[in-house]
This record gives C-alpha cells, sequence and structure tokens, in this order.
C-alpha cells in the first residue's frame, strides 16, 4: 500500500520542488522561470494536503493552507504575466539576460 | 514477491504523468510546449489530491491551476519564438550547475524526510474530510485568512492591470523584431 503511507507523497513534493529549482535557475526566460515557480508552489501544496491528512490534525487545516496557496499563485501569475509584457513593451524581449539596466 | 494493488498502481500512474509534466515544463525549449506541460503536471497533481481524500482541492487545482493559470501562461505564446525558428543551444556550464544545486537540494529533502521520526497518526483515514467542515472551518476560525486572501486578489488584479497598460504616450512600434533571433530566450 504505497499511497497509504506518508513518505511516498513527500519524496513526490520534493522532486517537484527539485525540478521547479532547476528551471529557475536555468532557465533564460521569464515566463519559463514563471513556469518553473508554478511547479514549486505546486510541490508546497502537496506537502500541506500530504501532512493534514497524515498528522493528527483537523483535516481541514491543510487543506486551507492549499486553497491560500492556490489564490497566492493566481495573483503571482497575474501580476508576474503582467511584469513580463511591460518589460517586454521596454526591452522588446523577455530574456532576462537583457535586462541590465540596474547593473552597476 | 507481493503484487501491487489497483490503488497503487493508480497511484503510480498519476505519479508518472506529474514527473512527465514537470521534466518537460522545464526540459523543452519552447515556451508553448513549456506552458502545455505544466497543464500536465498540474492534473497529476490533482490526482494525487484525490488520493490525499482531498476531492474539493483537486476540483480546484483542475479549475483555478489547469484551467485559468496555465491558460494565462499560454497567452504568454504571444511572446514566445515561431516554432519554426531553430531553438537557441543551452549552455551546458549552466545546466550542469543547475543539476548539480537541485540534485544536492533534492538529496538533502529527502534525507530529512526519511530519517525524521514523523508522528504519523494510526488511522489516517479518521477525521472530517468533508466540505461542509472544510467550508465551516474556513469561514469560522480562518475567517482572516479567507479575507486576506480575496483583499490579495482584489490587489493583484488592479496592479496587473496597472503594470500592463499602455503609457498614454506611447505609441507600439511597428518593427518585426522576429527576425532577429538573438533576442528570443531558450
Amino acid at each position: 500500500m504505497i499511497y497509504n503511507q506518508l513518505l511516498p507523497y513527500l519524496l513526490v513534493s520534493g522532486v517537484l520542488f527539485s525540478v521547479g529549482l532547476y528551471g529557475i535557475l536555468e532557465r533564460r526566460s521569464l515566463i519559463g522561470i514563471l513556469i518553473a515557480a508554478e511547479l514549486v508552489l505546486n510541490a508546497a501544496n502537496v506537502n500541506f494536503l500530504a501532512f493534514g491528512r497524515f498528522m493528527d490534525v483537523d483535516k481541514a487545516i491543510g487543506q486551507i493552507y492549499s486553497i491560500f496557496v492556490i489564490g497566492l499563485a493566481a495573483a503571482e501569475v497575474a501580476v508576474g504575466l503582467s511584469i513580463v509584457i511591460a518589460i517586454y513593451r521596454k526591452y522588446r524581449s523577455i530574456n532576462i539576460e537583457k535586462l541590465v539596466k540596474l547593473k552597476g | 514477491m507481493q503484487l501491487p494493488s489497483i490503488g497503487d498502481l493508480v497511484f503510480l500512474c498519476f505519479v508518472a504523468i506529474t514527473f512527465l509534466g514537470a521534466v518537460m515544463a522545464v526540459g523543452l525549449k519552447n515556451i508553448f510546449h513549456n506552458a502545455l506541460s505544466l497543464a500536465l503536471a498540474l492534473l497529476g497533481t490533482a490526482g494525487i489530491f484525490v488520493f490525499l481524500h482531498s476531492e474539493f482541492l483537486a476540483l480546484m487545482q483542475v479549475l483555478i491551476y489547469a484551467g485559468a493559470i496555465s491558460i494565462a501562461i499560454i497567452f504568454a505564446v504571444m511572446l514566445s519564438p515561431p516554432i519554426s525558428l531553430k531553438p537557441k543551444k543551452r549552455r551546458l556550464s549552466k545546466i550542469l550547475v543547475s543539476l548539480c544545486v537541485s540534485a544536492l537540494v533534492f538529496a538533502s529533502l529527502a534525507y530529512v524526510f526519511i530519517k525524521t521520526p514523523w508522528p504519523v497518526s494510526p488511522d489516517p483515514d479518521a477525521g472530517d474530510y468533508s466540505v461542509v467542515h472544510l467550508g465551516e472551518v474556513l469561514i469560522a476560525r480562518y475567517a482572516f485568512a479567507f479575507e486576506l486572501i480575496s483583499v490579495v486578489l482584489l490587489v493583484a488584479i488592479l496592479g496587473a492591470l496597472v503594470i500592463a497598460r499602455e503609457e498614454p504616450g506611447e505609441k507600439a512600434k511597428q518593427t518585426f523584431p522576429e527576425l532577429e533571433e538573438e533576442r528570443w530566450a531558450p
């Protein structure tokens, strides 16, 4: 019974987090980084729900944390994409290596 | 050797879908393909949520994440290079460094996960998972989080509109920068 233990869920969320971290470090495109950040937030969701199910707590608490994270992710994507569009207007590019205006 | 049960097989299928989507979301070169793979990974995660007795969250995941957020990102296809353009090569040193860092983070996470004696409750299926209970707790005890997230969403919508709005004096430049290859990010 794999799905009735805590450890597999934790490992799944660990893998998701690591893949997202790899994407954030390696991608040069702003939207690619945004996509990788979504994976990291998703890993947090899996973790909250797994601990909410397997620990001796009120079963609603983990789900409420996850709802909060989903709401924050929606807000983050809205603001992030509008920032990407504003940057594209100014630089005609979304490659982060071109954004060097603040470089000392 | 014990045969895996049906539940195990379905669970492993969802895990495989999630991992495949996640790897493709960061590995493929075209942003459009990345966004579609992200939707796949999010759908796989919704299946995992069902195994955690969070059917309501699985529904919200499909509606909000796979429905709204991925579609918003797919709008970014406007900013992505044409598929016919040959994708740029990524730098090998950057890939190696990122791989090392994320593998190290995963190794330490897995070590902590395996070594910690988690105080798991003896009967994880006991307890009230129902949506009724969830709604009562959300409105009563966690009302502050509920109100906070509404304010955050309102401010984010207004902020996104203000940031993405075109400046009054600014005119759209009529250039065809698609022809300059080097500005597309890998």
